[in-house]
């Protein structure tokens, strides 16, 4: 490719401390941005996805967690031990944030209109008018009527599905290249995600930005994504774009994550197909693939013993020693009982 | 005709707010026969958890009936209750807070014996054991303490407790929403197995209509304290007659992005309106695509749907004239009422 890619993480490794001494919840993540894209970040609750990105921006590290190895590159910038001064002049302007609580990113002592403000007077020099201006314009754009009136109410003053549009306001209000969104829409009513994701579509169309979207929902990434990375066990266990990764997963994950959805069991018109045993811990990761004690197709030996290397197939990555034996889409289907 | 496990007729609970009575549940009916899931499903705020305790008295009722089998529950004295519980178990959404973290997970699962029944301590030691295996946990696992299970264990101790007293209906609250996706589908058998093997009622209460469906023999739609739509689930998913029904389906994201925009897609503008002030006429009009003047005048009366089941809507009697057919090709061509 002739560009540049916008973020580049590459090798991160991060660390947390634990009783059971620094646990490796980020192992040797590499992963890629390119501008103009929706890349979704998919895993279960202690996969490490949240942990990738938030410790990317340096936004883990004031949890007590330590990047260990790796680097982090935006727009060309080295991110990995940049000074929190350097930080905060790109986030906020340059990278744009939305969490899944928007309640503890809102300050309540402030309306909504005088925190989206700020942003822009800080991020883009605005004057005191042209910033409230903007913050008008902005809750207009993501759909939150009378904006003008409602843009001098506090956060507690707006439901749960418009604080969360409040914060998206806020997040482009400076027009970032980059939008990270770690499980916006999870906290909410379907019919308030989908609107949700409907505006995200928009925005990053109309703006061409990139966004990185952290989710746990195939659903959603099947709606909104370009490019999506699988993530278990502290790794990425595979990479696709889109079409690929649900036409063909390439990881027995990756397949019993959509077997287990209901929505595929219910067209299939059978149970719905659960991944046996829990999700793998921090602390005792198992020996060769981190899936393998859950796996249907494990073979004791090839999944049992070394450390799974990342390969790629295709169009595709999987760190899985059987992709190669499987033919696209075998893996899904094998993973039926 | 037997006679259902569960009737609720003209069901109305309220809160006070401040100094206003809010009427979380409004005149809502639905029959559960024995060995038979009625799913209930809505967003939040729709009074569908409220429904799901008032049925306990854990919420006394301000009015309406709820007979179990022939037993009046809304009349039982406070004495009186502690038998109901024995007849009547509820699971929620987070096992965490449900679970007593002082006592081990046998003390939890032996106390409903020893409050209920007369059982020497050698047949509530059996009866833990066997209950543990029944939920797929092992008999060792007794000793343990909440805080050392996964959220998905939890969960199976919390159902493994309410199934102690053998009850003849268990309200189960968002059983899985707080799972990860692999564990959710593990639950979501295990209560079908169980359900096979105990001849239960479960009362169903989830957001995700696609869980609802995979469930549920009958589905009810709650809106703002009304059941807008019930009937055999199977109709209700493929051919919804009320329009927030179709919404709350296609709201669901379908994981295939090639049909993850399909056509007939409808996606509701704006919020819940406050219960404390419910829109005139038709409570959904405020949010309807389809809405229509009669909508804000009049109350929309029950229809009967072809394939089974009411529905409460307009569209029914004007503008299209559906007449009890499924709103399908209403929806499909986009007529405009």
């Amino acid at each position: 490719m002739s560009e540049a890619p916008l973020l580049e993480i590459n090798n991160l490794t991060v660390q947390f401390p634990s009783v059971h001494g620094w646990l490796t919840v980020v192992d040797q993540v590499s992963l890629t941005v390119w501008r103009n894209e929706i890349v979704c970040v998919v895993g279960e609750s202690g996969s490490g996805k949240s942990v990738t990105v938030q410790a990317a921006v340096g936004l883990s590290q004031a949890k007590g967690a330590r990047v260990l190895n790796g680097s982090v590159r935006f727009q060309g910038q080295e991110l990995v031990g940049m000074s929190i001064r350097q930080l905060n002049r790109i986030r906020g302007a340059d990278i744009g944030f939305i969490f899944q609580e928007p309640m503890s990113s809102l300050n309540p002592a402030y309306t909504v209109g005088e925190q989206i403000a700020e942003v822009v007077r800080r991020h883009k020099g605005a004057g005191r008018d042209a910033a409230w201006k903007r913050a008008v314009e902005m809750l207009d754009r993501v759909g939150i009527a009378s904006a003008a009136t409602r843009v001098k109410d506090y956060p507690h003053q707006f439901s749960g599905g418009m604080r969360q549009r409040v914060m998206m306001a806020m997040a482009l209000a400076c027009e970032p290249k980059l939008l990270i969104a770690d499980e916006p829409t999870t906290a909410l009513d379907v019919t308030i995600q989908a609107r949700m994701l409907e505006l995200l579509v928009e925005f990053q169309r109309d703006s061409h930005m990139s966004v990185l979207f952290i989710t746990h929902d195939l659903g959603v990434v099947a709606k909104i994504a370009s490019r999506v990375v699988v993530m278990y066990g502290a790794q990425v266990v595979e990479q696709a774009p889109v079409v690929t990764l649900f036409r063909a997963p390439r990881h027995p994950y990756t397949a019993g994550l959509l077997e287990a959805m209901p929505q595929v069991a219910l067209e299939r018109g059978h149970d719905p197909v659960a991944i046996p045993g829990v999700v793998a811990q921090a602390h005792a990761w198992p020996r060769g693939c981190r899936f393998n004690p859950r796996c249907t197709l494990r073979q004791d030996g090839p999944c049992t013993t070394d450390a799974i290397p990342l390969t790629s197939y295709g169009d595709a990555l999987s760190r899985c020693v059987l992709t190669g034996t499987l033919t696209a889409g075998l893996a899904r289907a094998e993973a039926a009982p | 005709m037997t006679i259902p496990a569960l009737r609720v007729e003209n069901l109305q609970v309220e809160y006070t707010v401040g100094k206003r009575q809010l009427r979380a549940v409004s005149g809502v009916s639905f029959e559960i026969g024995a060995g038979e899931t009625l799913g209930l499903v809505g967003e939040s705020g729709s009074g569908k958890s409220t429904t799901g305790l008032a049925l306990l008295r854990l919420i006394d009722p301000a009015g309406g009936r709820i007979y179990l089998l022939d037993t009046d529950v809304t009349t039982l004295k406070r004495r009186d209750l502690r038998n109901l519980r024995k007849r009547m178990q509820i699971v929620f959404q987070d096992p965490y807070s449900s679970l007593n973290p002082s006592m081990t997970i046998g003390q939890l699962l032996e106390e409903p014996l020893i409050i209920h029944t007369d059982h020497p301590t050698s047949e509530r030691r059996a009866q833990v054991a066997s209950a543990l295996q029944s939920v797929g946990l092992t008999p060792a696992h007794a000793a343990r303490y909440p805080h050392e299970f996964s959220g998905g264990q939890r969960q199976r101790v919390a159902i493994a407790r309410a199934m102690m007293v053998r009850p003849e209906l268990v309200v189960l609250d968002e059983p899985v929403s707080a799972l990860d996706v692999s564990t959710q589908s593990q639950i979501l058998n295990l209560l079908r197995q169980i359900q096979k093997d105990s001849g239960t009622a479960f009362l169903f209460v989830a957001h995700d209509l696609a869980v609802i469906r995979l469930m549920s023999r009958n589905v009810a739609v709650m809106y703002l304290g009304e059941i807008v739509e019930q009937g055999p689930a199977a109709r209700i998913y493929d051919q919804p007659a009320h329009p927030y029904t179709a919404a709350l389906i296609s709201a669901v994201p379908v994981p295939d992005p090639a049909r993850a925009h399909m056509v007939g897609e409808i996606i509701l503008r704006g919020d819940l309106p406050s219960p404390l002030d419910p829109p005139s006429g038709c409570r959904f009009r405020t949010r309807c695509p389809f809405a229509m003047p009669i909508c804000t005048e009049q109350v929309p009366p029950p229809t009967n749907i072809a394939g089974g089941g009411v529905t409460a809507c307009h569209l029914h009697q004007h503008g299209p004239r559906l007449d009890g057919q499924p709103l399908g090709d209403f929806l499909r061509l986009g007529v405009a009422p």
